[in-house]
């Protein structure tokens, strides 16, 4: 057995050289990042989901273009909100279950930080895909071209709204064994506004109608969310496994 | 390093595990929290590594109170629980990466790998590091976790239960961590159910702590 000598980082931290929060944050990101690929099935989970309701729509109801093109926006939307939904109870619940998540908490950097990085993470692998192939599937719906890329923002911005949002319902119900129907209640009637104004723009935009002002409205709602949903989550997390 | 608690108190369901607890710990200190099941054993460990807010009290880190310096205790602490921090579906070496990359101040990637490799040597699990953590067997598991110790930035470690699962050489090499450890001016805070007698059997410096089950805890120093 070869076993180095201790350097105690007592006097280290003590001159106030401690471990960097960009160091932190990029490697819990890059973890999960990798955690997420490697476990491919659960990551095309959420886009398969929006795939399918957003297919059988137009089966279901009339090939009538002008019908579909109507209901697209919100269609869309709505799809793209409960593919977010059911992915986020796996956000926290494998670390919490494989201790990772006590580590994580238990790390010198402010818990926030570290929280938003595994936001960030689960929004690369859920909300940016399903924004980029949003354009494919509003084809299907008969989509007027020019909201393509209206839709595709709204759902970028939307989406990562979303995720952390609900990160903060997560954290609450890491600890509850069945906590999927109660983290849904949780932050639905959150998830209403942003719902509302990512639906309305498209159909604005449908109608040629000024953007700038609901596309803002869009984005001070995510820059809220930025600011308090992480450190919002890191004591919810806190408080889920004091316990 | 120097850990105190003042008059510390937790209570469960109606019961106090400890009350009025005042214990120091300081540089050079092997600490062994001893008692049957449920005396609050794990309770304890949590409190003292600042993870439970319940309890009564305070928490003394160099003498000052751990929430005004959560950012250095939390630096100069390594807390191993009975859920052991590691993800099956990462390698070891990408499991430690991280911890390395959470604790250690500002280094490359590539000083960082290297230091990871030594402390994978270090638990026997020199040529697995890039087999996934699910393909390894419980024990091995074990020791990707135990593999922190062997980075060596903290100098206060939190053992919840570090022997389980591991084979008799591993539990002698463990120990003779913590012993070379507090040598060098650390300090180690461990449980086990292991006999008295059965660990460090050549050590003189351990210390008990022992909980009687019936709400009272005893220091042997």
């Amino acid at each position: 057995m070869v076993m180095g000598a201790f350097t105690l980082s007592d006097e280290r931290t003590a001159a106030g050289r401690l471990p960097g929060l960009w160091q932190g944050f990029a490697a819990t990101l890059a973890r999960d990042c990798r955690l997420r690929f490697r476990r491919r099935s659960e990551l095309a989970n959420p886009l398969i989901f929006f795939a399918l309701v957003v297919t059988l729509f137009p089966l279901g109801l009339a090939p009538d273009s002008t019908l579909l093109a109507s209901i697209a926006p919100g269609l869309l939307w709505v799809s793209a909100l409960l593919a977010v939904l059911l992915s986020l109870d796996g956000l926290f619940r494998d670390d919490f279950d494989d201790g990772t998540l006590e580590q994580l908490l238990l790390a010198p950097q402010p818990a926030g930080v570290l929280v938003l990085a595994k936001i960030v993470a689960h929004w690369l692998t859920t909300g940016l895909p399903l924004a980029l192939i949003s354009p494919l599937l509003a084809i299907m719906l008969s989509l007027p071209g020019h909201s393509m890329g209206v839709l595709m923002i709204t759902l970028l911005l939307g989406s990562a709204t979303l995720s952390l949002i609900g990160a903060i319902g997560a954290a609450l119900t890491v600890g509850l064994r069945r906590g999927g129907v109660l983290l849904s209640l949780l932050i639905l009637p959150l998830y209403t506004p942003v719902l509302i104004f990512g639906a309305g723009t498209v159909r604005l935009a449908i109608e040629g109608a000024v953007l700038t002002p609901w596309l803002a409205l869009m984005g001070a709602m995510l820059a809220l969310s930025l600011l308090a949903a992480p450190w919002a989550a890191g004591a919810a997390l806190k408080l889920s496994l004091d316990g | 390093m120097q850990l105190d608690t003042r008059k510390l108190g937790c209570e469960r369901d109606e019961r106090w595990l400890f009350h009025d607890l005042d214990w120091q710990i300081g540089p050079g200190e092997l600490w062994r929290v001893e008692g049957p099941n449920g005396a609050g054993k794990t309770t304890l460990l949590r409190i003292l590594s600042g993870q439970m807010a319940d309890y009564t009290g305070t928490l003394l880190w160099h003498g000052e109170p751990l929430s005004h310096c959560r950012e250095t205790f939390m630096a100069s602490m390594l807390y191993i629980g009975h859920r052991p921090g590691v993800k099956k579906a990462l390698t070891p070496l990408e499991n430690l990466d991280w911890y390395q990359a959470m604790r250690a101040t500002k280094g490359r990637a590539r000083t960082r790998r290297d230091t990871c490799f030594q402390a994978l040597e270090a638990v026997g699990l020199a040529g697995f590091e890039d087999t996934p953590v699910a393909h390894l067997s419980a024990g091995q598991q074990r020791r990707v976790a135990l593999a922190r110790l062997a980075l060596g930035h903290q100098s206060l470690w939190v053992l919840d239960e570090p022997f389980t699962a591991i084979d008799r050489e591993g539990v002698r090499q463990l120990e003779t961590w913590m012993m070379t450890h507090c040598q060098a001016g650390g300090s180690v805070i461990v449980t086990s159910h292991h006999d008295s007698g059965e660990l460090f059997p050549s050590s003189d410096v351990l210390k008990n702590l022992r909980f009687d089950g019936h709400g009272g805890v005893h220091i042997e120093r």
